[in-house]
């Protein structure tokens, strides 16, 4: 039976050129930098296409942004989405994670969907919220941080990343689900898929077309950013010198992060 | 990355198409390709392993229509070739060999058969090409080759040797060019294909991360349907050359980019009497010139790849292109190179690596001197080479 995958993707500016805060806006400087496709998002691309390849299902890629976040769409599909949907409104201006996720659910709704796949948290903004409320407000469950997805017999199943390993955690479709940047090797998109993403449909959505007008954006914040503080400057690093016992301490120090 | 090396805003002139190939092509490079190369150039080979991955993307004749291929823009094919040669000059020539050397006759020159049984396998990276025209006492002049081919019944007959041939120990298949009663033509020879043997030649200084070789053909026989119908003449061989150096006008930018912001980063951290060298005016001389030339090269490619889009690019149009961007960049890599000081020789920088490939790419697929002749010759219509 086909399987088809909605993911979530967000365009953000490039994290590899330094980030610059609005003080006044207190938010991330947009104009005027490189945007791109979030990393980790990527991994919920090449997530949803494995699931959607395997069973002979499509991929539709929904992004809630600006214009230009139709550059993020076009990558998607150029390594293999099927569709995608824009939602665009000036009104979305400075929504948070909560109007965010309604827009999303809203999208989404009345597309037939076994499997939505987004990234654990964006490279920018960092919640981690949005996918929760989603599955909230669609209803639907919600399995978090999968480093592995296999999708069979109306269930999703994943082994979830936890400081220890992970856990084994199953739910049926249709279901949520955010993938770690360990779960797989995103894919380059193919010069033919490229050339094929120009003739791929892209809707385009306006708050009022998804029925939100007023209830998403900047008229609906729940939440304000009330002061920024810069980063503590990072501690140096530590030395360990090798009297025989460098490894060992290694070691425990990567333990210690829990990284091993 | 853009912002830095892109003065005049040549990007804004891209489709959203050329775009995505370059960001594409651009991360491939710098995740898969830059932390080997600087062990493969000193170990003096290439990296086989990233050719499933190149042929994933689609690299290989990507301009051309059908069989397999993405059917891309010329700009789009440009881009591509600039951002894998500011990886390094031997990526970019591994896939113009593949793309324009090899496929693009097979396309252009092949019969069907041929065309179906080489042209999705060498896309697909299962099939690697060379492309065998230079012998070693005919470089500049093809024309006076050696190298012949006789019928025998129906068969050719091959004799000969082809001397600095990319890729020749790694490609199943040479396009062998071969003088016969007719007049120049063009063969597929296939590895292991008996009096057929390639060596691969040692010692090179440039073009350390990709294969060079010579190929020796003694009574060589191959079937007839070897022959590539529709080449006839020595034209055939210059209209591959015409779109390799058409890849090459583009790559040399792409090297010179390379080399430039390597050298930027470089001055603007380097401190010599208590101020970074970016600060002196004669670096700051050396990188203005480096960026101007950068940048009039960019807009030489730019519109050049339009003219080839709409099918109007002449042979002498690539000519200058060629001989313009190539001395540029080898200028501005020697620049960077002392920028760099004494790091500049180092491979754990880019730029002598980069430096030194552009000597080959000065030289092949037509030298300065020739390419400056040959538009001596289109300006005043007397030909100072022949
Ligand atoms: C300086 C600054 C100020 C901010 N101020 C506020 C604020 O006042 N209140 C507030 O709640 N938030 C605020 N945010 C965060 C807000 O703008 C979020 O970026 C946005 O709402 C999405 O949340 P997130 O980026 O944290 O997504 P996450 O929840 O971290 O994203 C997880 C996944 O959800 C999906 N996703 C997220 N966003 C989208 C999208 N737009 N389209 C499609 N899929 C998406 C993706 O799959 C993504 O990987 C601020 C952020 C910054 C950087
Ligand atoms: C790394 C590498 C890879 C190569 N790959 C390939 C390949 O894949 N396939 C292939 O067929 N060839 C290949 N070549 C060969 C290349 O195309 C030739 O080296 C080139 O055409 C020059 O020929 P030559 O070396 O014999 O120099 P020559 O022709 O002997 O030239 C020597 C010098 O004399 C100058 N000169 C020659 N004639 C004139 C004239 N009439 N007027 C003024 N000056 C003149 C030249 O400009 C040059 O400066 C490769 C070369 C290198 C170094």
């Amino acid at each position: 039976m086909a399987i088809n995958v909605v993911v979530c993707v967000k365009q953000i500016p490039d994290p590899s050129a330094p980030a610059r805060l609005d003080p006044a806006s207190k938010r991330l400087v947009r104009e005027g930098v490189d945007l791109v496709l979030d990393p980790g998002d990527e991994h919920a691309v090449e997530a949803a296409l494995q699931v959607a390849e395997g069973a002979g299902g499509e991929v539709t890629v929904v992004s809630m942004g600006p214009a230009r976040a139709v550059d993020a769409i076009r990558r998607a599909l150029s390594m293999g989405g099927a569709r995608g949907i824009h939602v665009q409104d000036p009104a979305l201006q400075n929504s948070d994670a909560l109007s965010t996720a309604r827009v999303l659910a809203a999208a989404v709704k009345g597309q037939p969907f076994d499997l939505i796949v987004c990234g654990q948290e964006s490279t920018d903004g960092s919640t981690g919220a949005v996918p929760g409320q989603l599955a909230e407000l669609l209803g639907l469950p919600l399995l978090s941080f999968a480093r592995k997805l296999s999708v069979e017999e109306g269930k999703a199943s994943i082994h979830r990343q936890t400081d220890e390993g992970y856990d084994v955690v199953e739910a049926p479709l249709p279901a949520v689900v955010t993938v770690t940047g360990g779960i797989n090797d995103p894919r380059y998109p193919s010069l033919r898929g490229i050339m094929q993403s120009k003739n791929k449909e892209v809707r385009q959505l306006t708050l009022e077309a998804i029925g939100l007008s007023g209830k998403a954006g900047e008229k609906a914040l729940t939440q304000e950013v009330v002061d920024l503080q810069p980063a503590q400057a990072r501690k140096a690093g530590r030395v360990i010198e090798d009297k025989g016992e460098g490894a060992r301490e290694i070691v425990d120090f990567l333990a210690e992060l829990k990284v091993i | 990355m853009a912002a830095a090396t892109d003065f005049y805003c040549v990007q804004d002139l891209l489709t959203d198409e050329e775009r995505l190939v370059q960001s594409t092509v651009a991360r491939f490079v710098e995740e898969r390709f830059l932390p080997i190369v600087a062990d493969h150039y000193e170990r003096g080979t290439f990296p086989l392993e990233i050719v499933p991955e190149l042929a994933r993307i689609g690299l290989f004749g990507m301009h051309l229509q059908g069989y397999g291929a993405a059917g891309m823009s010329n700009v789009a094919y440009g881009v591509a070739c600039q951002e894998l040669e500011r990886g390094d000059s031997g990526l970019r020539s591994f896939v113009s060999v593949q793309g324009s050397l090899c496929m693009f006759p097979i396309h252009r020159y092949g019969s069907e058969a041929q065309k179906q049984r080489w042209l999705p396998a060498m896309q697909s990276g299962e099939a690697i090409g060379c492309f065998g025209l230079t012998e070693p006492d005919f470089g500049s002049n093809p024309g006076g080759m050696a190298t012949r081919a006789r019928r025998d019944g129906s068969d050719w007959i091959l004799d000969g040797t082809k001397r600095w041939i990319t890729n020749g120990n790694l490609a199943h298949i040479a396009v062998v060019w071969a003088r016969t009663e007719q007049g120049i033509r063009g063969f597929l020879v296939e590895r292991g294909t008996r009096g057929f043997e390639a060596r691969e030649i040692h010692h090179k200084l440039s073009m350390r991360a990709s294969v060079t070789s010579e190929l020796l053909l003694e009574s060589c026989r191959v079937p007839a349907d070897c022959e590539l119908p529709g080449a006839q003449g020595l034209k055939a061989p210059l209209s591959c050359l015409n779109e390799a150096r058409f890849g090459i006008v583009w790559g040399a930018l792409g090297a010179a980019i390379a080399c430039y912001q390597s050298a930027l980063d470089y001055a603007k951290a380097r401190v010599q009497f208590d101020r970074p060298i970016a600060g002196f005016q004669l670096t700051q001389l050396k990188l203005a010139n480096m960026l101007t030339e950068i940048t009039k090269g960019q807009l030489l490619a730019f519109q050049l790849g339009r003219l080839k889009d709409q099918g109007k690019a002449t042979a002498v149009q690539i000519s200058m292109a060629k001989m313009n961007n190539v001395r540029e960049a080898l200028e501005v890599a020697r620049l960077a190179r002392s920028i760099l000081g004494a790091n500049g020789i180092s491979l754990e920088y880019p730029v002598m690596r980069h430096m030194a490939n552009l000597e080959t790419v000065l030289t092949y697929e037509g030298t300065q001197e020739v390419h400056t002749l040959a538009l001596g010759e289109a300006i005043t219509g007397i030909s100072a080479f022949k």
